[in-house]
């Protein structure tokens, strides 16, 4: 089996449901004949034709509007927005619509839809294209929140997302689309929503993080390795909901924490994932939990972006704080 | 220069202010058709007295007044095919009861309970849309689906003047012009969005106009004239459910009420404009058409008005005695099946309340 990037598994995976399930809809800016500006949907109009596969006219709003609507009666859209920072229009249509239409009409009517958004510095954008603010979305009741981290996880998750009977934000780090390449079998298995995933079992520490970090997470994990410490890493990939139980289980093997993202600190979900292990987990810990972060600014332009990305060396440096706590 | 395009709006009415005919009256406007919508509008009228002296006394919340406004729901309701799909603003009250939501329902709402949007009717139209000029896409998203699946069906959506000024409500008209969908946007210009005049809202001179930047056509109606509501809503959804063709329609009516019952409309509405108005309000100009055709009478207005404040006072009980949900019943309908982490907060909503 060939290997494929992150992008391609999108792609895979948009291509495997609408062939299979003629109700996906597939919609956004310059994502029919372009293909998406990364080149997501590539091939999908000519597989699919000009009804299921929509290029829209350049109005966010719309298209977060117009997914719902075509939710309602039954469709399952799949919109794609281009870039994070241009998703801040539709919040209106997605958090005053998408998220609240089943709780309004206890259950009369119901969106299930995906939007669809890379989002994460570290590609030389220009500004506005390196959003990390996933955290909005995760306060949002009635959204769930999914970010892939890998070509399989983004296969597998992206089904799963689509199969969803309620509203998904899926976020993909374009950091990541063609970092690395993965054999994913094209057979349409979904992977389990509401749930982390270990990626590495350790008994010293737990790295918990998500999307483009994973990458820098993991080389720091190999790093201890060879210092003789054992981490734990968790990619928690469904934002929202947030399953503490697999968290909690970690950091009541390993006795500390270091949390990992990208988005900026203050009222990221770090602090919400810090917070509850305080609440549920506090006598567990042998050192206090531990955030890597983005800075509490705007994210710099490009020629500065990669002193914001939290770094492999701020990893360690966590690290070893807490494994000398005490 | 050259003149490259050239545009008109036009203005529709069948009944003047004096009650005469003067347009050739529509095929649908037999006596009993009229005596229908008469009827509907003065229930409308009776059941707006009565949800604002509810409100007056607590039984329910804000609530947003219909008064003097009835043609423009009732003529709407009526031309909607049942298998259409109507997604209203919170001013839409007659247009829901005409598609079967009932009474009680529209009382639950605004006493503040989502059982209100339940809609035991079984349809597939929308709740009230409070966030203003939001809906019109989710109607152009229910239009692309039904032209996608080729259902000869319409969308018909509804707005205040103010909300033509939301970028929502032109990306809505823009997608419904450049892909053909099957939607009628009418917009209720009742001259007031709150306390801003519909001369500080744009300095457009019609509403209607705004179709024209969409690439389809637009046109005013006298909102006070059912006939007319009733014969261009119908015909624009006629075309849209057999050209795939849009239609934006500017109704014009006046707010003769507060915005809603918490809004105090004395301290911006000049002194006089509304008495000035009600001469033209609809109830009463069909009515004299009615009783000119000799089709209506005072015994028969006297029998009709009773048979409303009957099904009201009904309603009004029904309404009454429908119980509060269980608290932790907020969580019921957040998702399909309610993630294990909020199972634990739903139990909690129980023992923080026991």
């Amino acid at each position: 089996m060939s290997e494929i990037t992150l992008v391609e598994a999108i792609n895979q995976a948009l291509t495997y449901e609408m062939q299979k399930d003629k109700s996906v809809i597939v919609l956004g800016e310059d994502i029919a004949k372009n293909g998406g500006v990364f080149r997501a949907t590539v091939g999908l109009l000519e597989k699919f034709g000009a009804d299921r596969v929509r290029d829209t006219p350049l109005a966010e709003s719309m298209i977060g509007g117009i997914s719902i609507g075509m939710a309602l009666q039954g469709l399952k859209p799949v919109a794609e927005f281009q870039f994070m920072g241009f998703i801040y229009p539709a919040l209106n249509q997605i958090i005053n619509h998408a998220a609240r239409l089943r709780h309004r009409t206890l259950g009369r009517l119901h969106c299930p839809l995906v939007f669809r958004t890379p989002y994460g510095c570290g590609i030389h954008a220009p500004e506005h294209h390196s959003e990390s603010t996933e955290a909005i979305f995760a306060h949002i009741p009635g959204l769930r929140l999914v970010v892939p981290s890998s070509p399989l996880r983004a296969y597998g998750l992206l089904l799963a997302s689509i199969r969803n009977p309620d509203p998904v934000i899926f976020l993909e780090p374009s950091r990541l689309y063609r970092f690395a390449k993965q054999a994913v079998p094209d057979e349409g298995q979904a992977l389990p929503l509401d749930v982390c995933f270990t990626l590495r079992e350790g008994t010293d520490v737990s790295l918990v993080t998500w999307g483009a970090m994973v990458k820098e997470t993991m080389a720091v994990a190999e790093q201890l390795e060879k210092q003789g410490i054992q981490a734990e890493v968790i990619d928690v990939a469904t934002l929202k909901p947030l399953d503490m139980n697999t968290i909690l289980k970690s950091v009541e093997k390993t006795g500390r924490c270091v949390i990992i993202h990208e988005a900026a600190r203050t009222g990221g979900i770090g602090a919400d994932i810090s917070a509850q292990i305080a609440e549920q987990g506090l006598l567990f810990l042998k050192a206090p939990v531990q955030r890597v972060t983005g800075y509490d600014t705007t994210v710099p332009y490009p020629r500065l972006e990669k002193f914001y990305l939290p770094s492999e060396k701020q990893i360690l440096n966590a690290v070893r704080f807490v494994m000398e706590f005490a | 220069m050259e003149i490259v395009a050239h545009f008109e709006i036009s203005y529709y009415q069948t009944l003047n202010q004096a009650s005469q005919l003067v347009s050739d009256s529509p095929d649908f406007a037999t006596p009993d058709h009229l005596i229908h919508l008469y009827r509907a509008m003065v229930l409308n009228r009776v059941f707006d007295t009565k949800a604002i002296a509810l409100q007056r006394t607590g039984k329910i919340g804000t609530y947003p007044s219909t008064r003097g406004q009835e043609a423009v729901f009732v003529g709407m309701g009526d031309a909607l095919a049942k298998e259409d799909v109507f997604v209203p603003y919170y001013r839409d009250t007659a247009v829901l009861l005409q598609r079967g939501v009932t009474m009680a329902e529209i009382l639950l709402y605004w006493s503040g309970d989502e059982q209100g949007n339940c809609f035991s009717s079984g349809s597939e139209d929308l709740p009230f849309s409070i966030p203003v000029g939001s809906q019109g896409l989710l109607a152009a998203g229910i239009a692309t689906a039904l032209k996608i699946k080729k259902e000869k069906r319409a969308v018909l959506t509804v707005c205040g003047d103010g909300a033509t000024s939301e970028g929502e409500f032109y990306e809505a008209i823009n997608v419904a012009g450049v892909w053909g969908l099957p939607v009628v946007f009418v917009i209720n210009n009742n001259q007031w969005a709150i306390s801003l005049s519909r001369s500080a809202q744009t300095a457009a001179k019609t509403l209607a106009q705004k179709a024209i930047a969409a690439g389809f056509s637009g046109e005013q109606v006298d909102g006070n004239d059912v006939i007319a509501v009733r014969e261009r809503v119908g015909a624009a959804l006629k075309k849209a459910r057999e050209e795939q063709v849009p239609t934006l329609i500017e109704i014009l009516s006046y707010r003769h009420s507060d915005h809603t019952t918490a809004d105090d409309a004395s301290r911006y509405e000049p002194t006089g404009m509304r008495d000035a108005e009600w001469k033209k309000e609809p109830i009463q100009r069909l009515r004299q058409y009615l009783e000119g055709l000799n089709v209506w009478n005072p015994s028969s207005e006297e029998k009709l008005q009773e048979e409303c404040v009957a099904q009201v006072e009904e309603a009004v009980n029904i309404f009454s005695s429908i119980p509060l949900r269980s608290p932790e019943t907020m969580f019921d309908h957040l998702y399909e099946t309610l993630p294990d982490v909020y199972v634990k907060q739903r139990e909690q909503v129980r023992s923080d309340h026991e």
